[in-house]
């Protein structure tokens, strides 16, 4: 009962500050929606046992990448956005996009109800789960998923590099 | 019902007015260590030995008018300070000032909670601090605030990344994230995590000053060139909070370090069974003092370094010590897998 209260509490603020992200006009005052947004998804992780999970969502996107969007949104003037010549242009863009997303949802939903959750992946709900979480991240990285994860790490470096590259032609 | 609610609630209670009594007397004690080195007296008009200094300071800052600039950005103004603060006082929560102690029959420990993820929740609470900063020197409307908002940001994610790469051997060490588990593992090898990590403990130092702060990486606030940096434009009681979280920054790593390298509310040597009649000090008491010590060294620090360059304070964050911090993690984990 409890849970449920503070599940749906949680997601109507996620929607709501959602929602002003991108409804203000001040670039400024979306990012700080943006950050509000991700300390309460952060706060859902929590509700749902996964507390590394949710510290790392902290840590990483509010209070590293975002920070950075504050930098650009700061420094960089923006101007108000100039008028296309076709008005309308963008909200059909954005109305197929909306739709793209919306069937990907449906089908992700439907796939679910069809396919009954393997006996194995019961949620995690006793406690020596619960308290191993960065254990059983750990332990389920570094064996079950050590390719996606190796190749992500590369991924990375490889962005970092680029990075660098690009920063030092400028020079 | 007792046990979930009024306890915590008490906890709450006695940790804030504790480190904000705390933090009062830290800006008196800033002010007489200063004027210790300096050979001076230092505030002595208020009480004995200027001893109700901060009470005076508080009274003051209260009944100051509040101002805020009329191009400022309302909103974010009055939000900034307030973000500042939060995350510097919730980081307390996973703090362990002792074990346990028996009061009236029943255990109670001396921490509010003591959760498996402590340390990375206060890293990550504490980088939520940069916000208050970058926004209060941006909504100010003014070119000293921004210009200081500026430089304390980079300087605080560059030495974010050093501090938490040197956190990352603590947690090779104690193979725990929990505040009280870091504790138990240094009960359990019986030494001190800073006489095994110098080098961390070094690094842990110097980028504890730099997130703080403080003197010699006091570069967002330095007078000379930016008036007061990110705070300018604000005065009374909305000034005071931003000083209010300044110190209480300092407390946090202070006592993050004392947990972490010093052995939290452990007595020294405590694997030396000759030793043992030092157990007769409570541990919060040890807790204390220790944090006090490193406290007292962010201020001798203060009162000895000259400022470094901006330009130094970047490389010295980038090429030195994160290069030494990744170093530091290979070394131990490659001790840890060979032992």
């Amino acid at each position: 009962m409890g849970e449920a209260i503070a599940f749906y509490t949680l997601s109507a603020l996620i929607l709501l500050f959602a929602i002003l992200v991108i409804s203000v006009r001040n670039t400024v005052h979306s990012v700080l929606f943006l950050v509000a947004n991700f300390l309460f998804v952060a706060a859902l992780y929590v509700l749902l046992g996964a507390q590394f999970l949710a510290m790392i969502q902290v840590l990483v996107y509010a209070g590293g990448i975002v920070v950075l969007y504050l930098f650009v949104v700061m420094l960089v003037k923006l101007k108000q956005p100039e008028t296309h010549r076709d008005p309308q242009r963008r909200s059909r863009l954005g109305l197929a996009l909306a739709l793209a997303v919306l069937a990907e949802f449906v089908v992700i939903a439907l796939y679910g109800f069809v396919t009954p959750a393997p006996a194995g992946a019961a949620r995690p709900t006793d406690a020596a789960l619960a308290v191993h979480n960065v254990q059983e991240i750990g332990w389920a990285l570094y064996t079950d998923f050590l390719v996606p994860f190796e190749v992500a790490s590369i991924l990375l470096l490889v962005a970092m590099i680029g990075a660098i590259v690009l920063a030092r032609r400028g020079m | 019902m007792i046990e979930l609610i009024v306890f915590p609630l008490l906890k709450i209670v006695f940790i804030l007015t504790g480190v904000l009594v705390a933090v009062m007397y830290m800006v008196l004690l800033e002010r007489k260590v200063q004027a210790w080195i300096q050979v001076r007296l230092g505030p002595m008009r208020v009480g004995p030995h200027g001893l109700l200094q901060p009470v005076a300071d508080v009274l003051k800052l209260f009944v100051k008018e509040d101002i805020t600039p009329t191009r400022a950005d309302k909103y974010v103004y009055t939000a900034a300070p307030i973000i500042v603060l939060v995350p510097a006082l919730i980081a307390f929560a996973v703090i362990p000032f002792g074990s346990e102690v028996h009061l009236f029959g029943v255990e109670i420990p001396l921490y509010l909670t003591d959760i498996n993820v402590g340390l990375l929740y206060i890293i990550s609470v504490a980088s939520l601090g940069v916000y208050g900063i970058i926004l209060g020197g941006w909504s100010s409307n003014s070119k000293y605030p921004l210009l200081g908002s500026l430089r304390a940001s980079a300087q605080l994610i560059s030495y974010e990344v050093a501090v938490v790469m040197t956190l990352i051997v603590v947690v090779l060490l104690a193979g725990s994230l929990s505040m009280v588990g870091i504790v138990e593992a240094q009960l359990a090898s019986g030494v001190w995590f800073g006489f095994v990590q110098p080098l961390a403990l070094l690094i842990y130092v110097v980028g504890a000053l730099a997130e703080t702060n403080r003197a010699p990486f006091d570069m967002p606030e330095a007078e000379q060139e930016l008036v007061a940096g990110f705070h300018t434009e604000y005065s009374g009681m909305r000034f005071a909070l931003f000083f209010l979280a300044e110190y209480t920054n300092m407390i946090v790593v202070s006592s993050v370090a004392v947990t972490i390298f010093f052995g939290g509310w452990l007595r020294p040597f405590p694997n030396v069974a000759a030793l043992g009649f030092l157990d007769l000090v409570p541990g919060f008491v040890w807790f204390v003092g220790k944090t006090f010590f490193v406290l007292y060294l962010f201020l001798w620090i203060r009162a000895t370094f000259p400022r470094y360059r901006y330009d130094q304070l970047m490389r010295l964050g980038w090429k030195v010590l994160i290069p030494l911090a990744i170093a530091n993690i290979v070394v131990t984990g490659a001790v840890k897998v060979l032992l």
